[in-house]
């Protein structure tokens, strides 16, 4: 796969100042651009040469959509900030320490340096026969090739799949779903906020799309509201390698507890399924239990139920049924 | 007779060689002529609104002002490698998995190969050939690679020392597990890894007492 070849291949460049001018640049080219942030997910498809767009709109120069604000109710930060940014960030650590953790698990040093927040929960799924440019469904194509007899598909969905089976690989879209923030999304018809987890979409909305984002539309800044300042946070992510690789599964949730009963929770996972997963089966059942090991062995099997194992990945079920019950016993400590 | 015949054969294909040659060079002269003489504002800025780039642009690399002709896809790591001749980095994986082409860019460890030249248009970037200081004192992380040995083969090396400098400006004093952390972007395939962790123990301590 990582053969050097000379160089990508030939695009017209753009980089614009101000978010008006890259939205103006994205209407002009429509259906031929792409929207480079940190550029990390991108250069692979370019240098892979699976991937030509005509046209790319690099976001790296628009100031507005770097940097981290308080707002009268929480924090709102910008797509194109890195993820370094966010992880040293004094408020995030003290008060919503569970994206600060999240952003932390991702990829290597120099790649936090250089990656955002935007980019890392709108990049592509990782499954590599599509990285590899096989026509699969994601690829406009009529074939699996993940979900055959033979297929390698350890690091697959378990849940979720409808005719793709790749999994979402993003570590802070489950610490974004789980802390309730919002995605502020550019569109042609003006600017339209929703909630983490609605971002995010699976094959069977769109099976060429991770979110919601249409050819045109920017993701523009994350608002992270205060409601969770302060709970009990837990973050765990389990890969192969402790540097650069993506989750096999990751767990994010906070808990807010109040004498030994929880009061409310919110739990989300990610590597599982197409898109970040919120386990609001999980949260409903957290909501005016008691905080105990019977509580956490009964959300753990909450969790996996409904899930459906490929040939090579039904470990990730144990792991994902374990993870759950970790990050209700250790918000508890 | 016949060499003469032989000579002028050649001479005349060498000339109508240069003479094509001449041409595509005037060709050359003329096409440039529209980047020089269009005023020293349209060669150094960017058109502000459009976003459009240029080919021609100026780097900031080891405090050198750097004049490159580029293509818009470009890496830093290919520029810095065949158009400034800046070898020191190196090129391992290409695709941002290895370490080895890590630069500083505004004092920030990045992978050179996986960002476009044109996005280090008015920023700072230093290479392993900008560490050293002018009289050739070289700088205290590279002095503790020398002192400790830490590396076998080294094709790396510069990789960990840029990283190493960058992350040393965060955090001054790291026990052995954060330097670990801070420079686990970079790989050795010697798989080297104590050695290099006691080199850059020590190229801390280095820099502390510089």
């Amino acid at each position: 796969m990582a053969v050097i070849r000379d160089m990508m291949t030939t695009f017209e460049l753009f980089q614009p100042a101000n978010v008006e001018d890259a939205a103006a640049l994205l209407r002009e080219h429509e259906g031929r651009a792409w929207v480079l942030a940190g550029g990390l997910d991108s250069f692979d498809w370019f240098k892979d040469r699976i991937k030509r767009p005509a046209v790319v709109v690099d976001l790296g120069g628009i100031e507005s959509l770097k940097g981290i604000e308080s707002t009268a109710d929480g924090l709102e930060i910008g797509a194109m900030t890195p993820l370094t940014d966010v992880v040293r960030h004094p408020d995030i650590a003290e008060n919503y320490g569970l994206l600060a953790e999240a952003a932390e698990l991702v990829a290597s040093p120099q790649i936090r340096n250089q990656g955002t927040l935007g980019g890392n929960v709108s990049q592509d799924t990782r499954c590599w026969y599509y990285r590899d440019g096989w026509i699969c469904y994601r690829a406009g194509g009529n074939i699996c090739y993940a979900d055959t007899p033979t297929s390698m598909n350890r690091e697959h969905a378990i849940f979720g799949a409808d005719r793709c089976v790749a999994v979402n690989p993003s570590d802070t879209a489950p610490a974004l779903i789980a802390l309730d923030a919002k995605m502020v999304v550019q569109t042609t018809g003006g600017e339209r906020v929703v909630d983490a987890e609605d971002y995010f979409i699976g094959p069977s909305t769109d099976i060429m799309r991770m979110t919601i984002l249409r050819p045109g539309d920017l993701l523009t800044s994350i608002r992270i509201p205060s409601t969770w300042a302060g709970a009990r946070f837990y973050f765990e992510k389990v890969r192969d390698r402790q540097v650069w690789d993506f989750p096999l599964v990751n767990v994010a949730s906070a808990i807010r507890v109040s004498g030994g009963t929880i009061e409310d929770a919110r739990v989300a996972v990610n590597g599982v399924a197409p898109y970040p997963m919120r386990l609001t089966a999980v949260e409903d059942a957290l909501r005016g239990a008691t905080q105990d090991e019977a509580t956490a062995e009964r959300v753990g099997e909450l969790a996996i139920r409904g899930a459906r194992p490929l040939r090579q990945n039904a470990y990730k079920i144990p792991l994902m049924r374990n993870l759950v019950k970790r990050s209700v016993r250790v918000a508890e400590a | 007779m016949a060499d003469i015949e032989i000579t002028e054969a050649v001479d005349k294909g060498v000339s109508r060689r240069n003479f094509i040659k001449g041409v595509i060079a005037a060709g050359a002269a003329v096409g440039s002529v529209n980047y020089l003489f269009r005023g020293p504002s349209s060669i150094f800025a960017q058109p502000a609104s459009s976003g459009a780039v240029e080919r021609l642009i100026t780097l900031t690399v080891n405090g050198q002002q750097r004049r490159v002709d580029i293509m818009k896809q470009d890496t830093l790591a290919m520029t810095l490698r065949y158009k400034l001749g800046l070898t020191g980095t190196k090129l391992g994986c290409d695709r941002s998995e290895c370490g080895a082409c890590t630069v500083l860019i505004d004092d920030v460890p990045h992978y050179s190969c996986s960002i476009l030249t044109h996005s280090v248009r008015g920023r700072s970037v230093v290479t392993i050939e900008g560490l050293a200081a002018e009289d050739g004192t070289l700088h205290p992380v590279q002095q503790a690679v020398v002192d400790e040995q830490g590396f076998q083969c080294a094709f790396c090396m510069p990789g960990f020392v840029m990283a190493t400098v960058g992350y040393l400006k965060t955090n001054p004093n790291p026990t052995r597990a954060e330097l670990a952390h801070g420079i686990s972007g970079n790989l050795c395939r010697c798989a080297d890894y104590n050695k290099i962790l006691n080199t850059m123990e020590r190229a801390a301590e280095n820099l502390r007492q510089a």
